[in-house]
């Protein structure tokens, strides 16, 4: 079996929608840059911003879906030549499906004046992305409805994401926290209905406000949901993010290259090693290493080993916020399986952080075909019966047909991806679209729902293990031989046989293991189908073993961002039914 | 010992079972928290309380422990009487109604004329526990999980009292013991089976558990009505929702499985028996369903039990009319 390589597999098509701009709105609007990330990235001067996206949109071919939004202080970069000068920029990576290929578009911004036009009414899911780029690195967007902190307490100053902002605990005062200060925290989290132009009081009833969360059992984390409500029918509702936030963008600016893996893991803490693979392969991209087959293999089969038991979670609790209280216990059985292969072949369990810069840790140990296999075999029966004795059920089809539906054109306006967009009907999924890490040589299925719903977003998942343990299957049966980590210089750690060679191979693997493999200065992405949805890295490196700005695009944050959307007019029930069926972590949401 | 008359023996004698019957019914209800959760774990894959005692049987001590040494805590913010109240309302109501439950031929507490009016009296006053609580707490869970509970127990007391009235014109009498004797050989369930169902409906519905434990999905409502509880206070309507089940569980074996009646065995043993069996019903479900929402459930006791119940009783009527016109 022959894998292609990876650069292969980077969107096509879309370069002429460059030349096209450049076409339509003049030479001196949009500077072409020249990346890793396999997309156009085009500086754009601030005044034609709303202009190129609104093009953009209403484009043949249109770039429907607004990706990602965020911001790099270019402050201390060093290798900037042929770039516009800027202090920060602000970017804004479009997606369209009609193409399958993406765009960047970048704003360079002097921080005299960092102001932005905002583009929440273009694209409605920009809202929080914006918020997130103010509340981070200080940057204003004008005409945005409620510009205000979201993963940062309302009461903190500064903005982390900014070079001159701390990154280290040592270098700020020992954190304490008295009564008084506690009693300001509290209050500074009280809901003010009339800043979110809600009504206290509607034609003949008085709403009543009612925190779901920050703690609550059908919250998934800490995570909070401000409910104006009418006796049981939500009115309006407004989330609330932050409370899980622990800066993992700013963490990868100083950690080295390999150190960073370990806290990809606890992105979306229950994708284990899934979360690795975006990242690694986005560092392989700027190191020019290519991965060998049996390496690719074996990332795709971990992965895939822990999609199905984060869709095994994702049953277990989605059944059991409908009052289901066995099944639960039942997925919780199936992960423990999961858990003795990942275990046997990883060494750890939820959080192996086992992918390397090239590769992998380990090689896979002898038997781990009959682990495999073993769990293999035990998956689909079990799947079988849960669809049976759950899917199948009166109640639970009761509780979740027609609840918290959307259609696909609406799931593209709020930037959902992964089982929740193929459940409206749209067959997108990266593994097929945008193959990655050999998944083309696969054969599997895409499977897709019709309406939307909360039942078709349980349903998803069932299939999609289903498909996942296809994959398994094929992974035992074509393993390919040869090596688990590529032969390059920035492999790291570097293969251990070579050290010992000669004096050079000492020093480099010394320097590689101690300081960290030196990346040169250029930018990367990668994006891969994750259990959730689409997860990305965007990596700008300024040639130094630390990682310039690591851009963490999850698909969790536009999720809950388009909760009240679908649930304005729903019941407390409902609203909890589609809780669970988003699937969501929220060290997923606030990184 | 001129005092010592069968009058006074047989006084010491009824008080003598009342205490014994309390005991033995506190007591089940709070065996019942183990049992239920080794029974669920049995169902659910994994072992539950197994390592207190031989069997994990001392579990419920070590729990027992915990509740009683708890800080007792009101919050500040409560209404102190009716907060108080409220657990004490929820527990007697439902140990006071098995006054009326005839146990075997020779045991039960108060043989009582209007049996089965005063267990919905008693039913009836155990929704003020549920609305005192939601209420007193001054907590939105609290008081969205006291007005569920008062639409459920509204909607679900209409019929579980028409539900029981085929029996009563059966039988031409409310006296529980009298519907005992009247099923020897032959149990009501069986002219009498759509009042079986609703009232099984009705009753799980009267005790809030599982699928209608509306008032306290812990999934929606994080416990609602008593989520400002802690320590013996919440044990009071933890061991009082026990107390319902067995509660519930005898009535459905006084009214429709001929009570202590059966072959072989001493009427006790039928009796324990029988109930036994419901309570393992209860539990079954608990861990088979899901939850409907609630505005379902309303609807499901409005559309579907209440006719049921009315087509039942005048069926029922009917049939004892063309049997014994003179009746």
């Amino acid at each position: 079996m022959t894998l292609a390589d990876d650069t292969a597999a980077a969107p096509k098509g879309d370069r002429d929608v460059a030349a096209q701009l450049i076409a339509h709105f003049g030479e001196r609007v949009a500077v072409a840059q020249t990346t890793l990330t396999g997309m156009p990235v085009l500086w754009i001067a601030r005044e034609h911003l709303r202009d190129v996206l609104g093009w953009l949109k209403a484009l043949d071919g249109a770039y429907s879906m607004l990706f990602d939004l965020s911001a790099v202080d270019e402050r201390l970069r060093t290798h900037r030549r042929h770039l516009p000068a800027a202090d920060f920029t602000v970017f804004y990576q479009l997606m369209s499906i009609e193409r399958n290929a993406d765009i960047m578009l970048k704003v360079a911004l002097d921080e005299r004046e960092p102001t932005l036009p905002s583009i929440h009414d273009i694209f409605l899911n920009a809202n929080w992305y914006e918020r997130e780029v103010f509340d981070l690195f200080g940057i204003h967007f004008t005409g945005h409805p409620h510009l205000t902190r979201i993963m940062m307490p309302p009461t903190w100053t500064g903005h982390p994401l900014r070079k001159d902002y701390s990154a280290r605990a040592t270098e700020f005062d020992p954190y304490t926290l008295t009564v008084k200060g506690q009693e300001v925290e509290q209050e500074a989290l009280r809901f003010d209905p009339e800043a979110w132009g809600m009504q206290r009081q509607g034609e003949e009833t008085e709403f009543m406000f009612l925190n779901l969360g920050p703690n609550h059992p059908s919250a998934h984390g800490a995570f909070r949901l401000v409910l104006q409500l009418d006796g049981e029918e939500v009115v309006d509702c407004v989330p609330d993010i932050g409370y899980h936030h622990r800066g993992a963008e700013k963490m990868a600016e100083r950690q080295s290259w390999h150190s960073f893996i370990p806290y990809t893991d606890r992105i979306d803490y229950t994708g284990g090693v899934m979360n690795n693979l975006p990242y690694v392969m986005a560092v392989e991209k700027l190191a020019g290493i290519t991965v060998t087959d049996r390496a690719k293999t074996i990332r795709v089969m971990m992965a895939e080993m822990f999609r199905i038991n984060s869709h095994l979670l994702f049953l277990g609790t989605y059944l059991q916020d409908l009052g289901a209280m066995t099944p639960v216990f039942f997925t919780f059985t199936d992960r423990q399986k999961a858990y003795e292969v990942i275990e046997a072949i990883t060494g750890f369990r939820m959080h192996p952080a086992w992918y390397r810069i090239g590769g992998t840790a380990h090689d896979l140990p002898t038997g781990w075909e009959k682990l495999v296999k073993g769990f293999v075999d035990w998956m689909p029966k079990r799947l079988a019966e849960y669809e049976k004795a759950m899917m199948d059920n009166a109640i639970v089809r009761d509780r979740t047909k027609h609840v918290a539906a959307f259609n696909t054109r609406e799931a593209l306006d709020w930037g959902v991806t992964g089982p929740n967009l193929r459940a409206t009907g749209l067959d997108f999924d990266l593994r097929k679209q945008r193959p990655y890490s050999g998944y083309e040589n696969f054969d599997f299925e895409v499977p897709t729902a019709a309406n939307g719903d909360a039942f078709d977003r349980g349903m998803m998942r069932i299939e999609e293990m289903r498909q996942s343990v296809r994959i398994l299957q094929q992974c035992i049966d074509h393993m390919p031989a040869g090596d688990y980590k590529a032969d390059h210089p920035l492999t790291t750690p570097p293969p251990r046989e070579k050290m010992l060679e000669h004096i050079e191979t000492l020093i480099t693997h010394f320097l590689q293991v101690s300081w960290g493999p030196v990346l040169p200065a250029n930018e990367s992405f990668q994006m891969i189908e994750a259990t959730k949805g689409i997860n990305s890295y965007y990596l700008t490196s300024d040639g130094s073993t630390m990682s310039y700005r690591t851009r963490i695009r999850t698909p969790s944050f536009p999720h809950l961002q388009q909760i009240p959307a679908v649930m304005r007019g729903g019941f407390v029930p409902d609203l909890i039914a589609h809780l669970g069926s988003i699937d969501f972590v929220m060290a997923d949401v606030d990184r | 010992m001129s005092w010592w008359t069968p009058q006074v023996e047989a006084t010491l004698f009824a008080m003598f079972q009342a205490v014994v019957i309390l005991l033995a019914v506190v007591l089940a209800g709070a065996l019942l928290s183990m049992f239920e959760r080794r029974l669920l774990a049995l169902w659910q894959d994994r072992h539950g309380p197994n390592r207190v005692g031989p069997l994990g049987l001392f579990q419920i001590v070590a729990d027992m422990l915990k509740i009683f040494f708890k800080e007792d805590w009101i919050p500040p913010f409560a209404d102190r009487t009716f907060f108080v109240l409220a657990p004490g309302i929820a527990m007697a109501s439902l140990l006071l109604s098995f006054m009326v439950i005839p146990i075997t031929p020779g045991w039960g507490i108060a043989d009582l004329n209007i049996g089965i009016l005063f267990f919905f009296a008693m039913a009836g006053i155990n929704v003020y526990a549920v609305l005192f609580a939601g209420w007193a707490s001054s907590n939105k869970y609290a008081l969205l999980g006291a007005l569920r509970a008062s639409a459920q127990t509204l909607s679900y007391e209409v019929f579980m009292g028409l539900a029981l009235m085929g029996i009563v014109a059966m039988t031409g009498s409310f006296n529980m013991r009298d519907i005992v004797n009247a099923q020897e050989g032959f149990w009501n369930v069986i002219p009498q089976f759509f009042g079986f169902c609703t009232f099984v409906v009705a009753a799980i519905a009267v005790t809030h558990r599982h699928p209608f434990d509306q008032p306290e999905a812990e999934q929606e409502l994080a416990d609602g009505y008593h989520v400002e509880y802690s320590g013996m206070k919440w044990g009071m309507f933890f061991v009082g929702e026990y107390v319902g089940i067995v509660l519930v569980s005898a009535l459905l074996v006084t009214l429709f499985f001929g009570g202590w009646h059966g072959p072989l065995l001493p009427p006790i043993v039928w009796f324990l028996l029988k109930t036994g069996f419901f309570v393992l019903l209860f539990v079954l479900l608990r861990a088979a369903l899901p939850r409907p929402r609630y505005d379902k459930v309303m609807s499901f006791g409005w559309k579907v039990c209440l006719p049921l119940t009315l087509i039942n009783l005048l069926v029922t009527g009917a049939v004892i009319l063309l049997i014994d016109p003179a009746a």
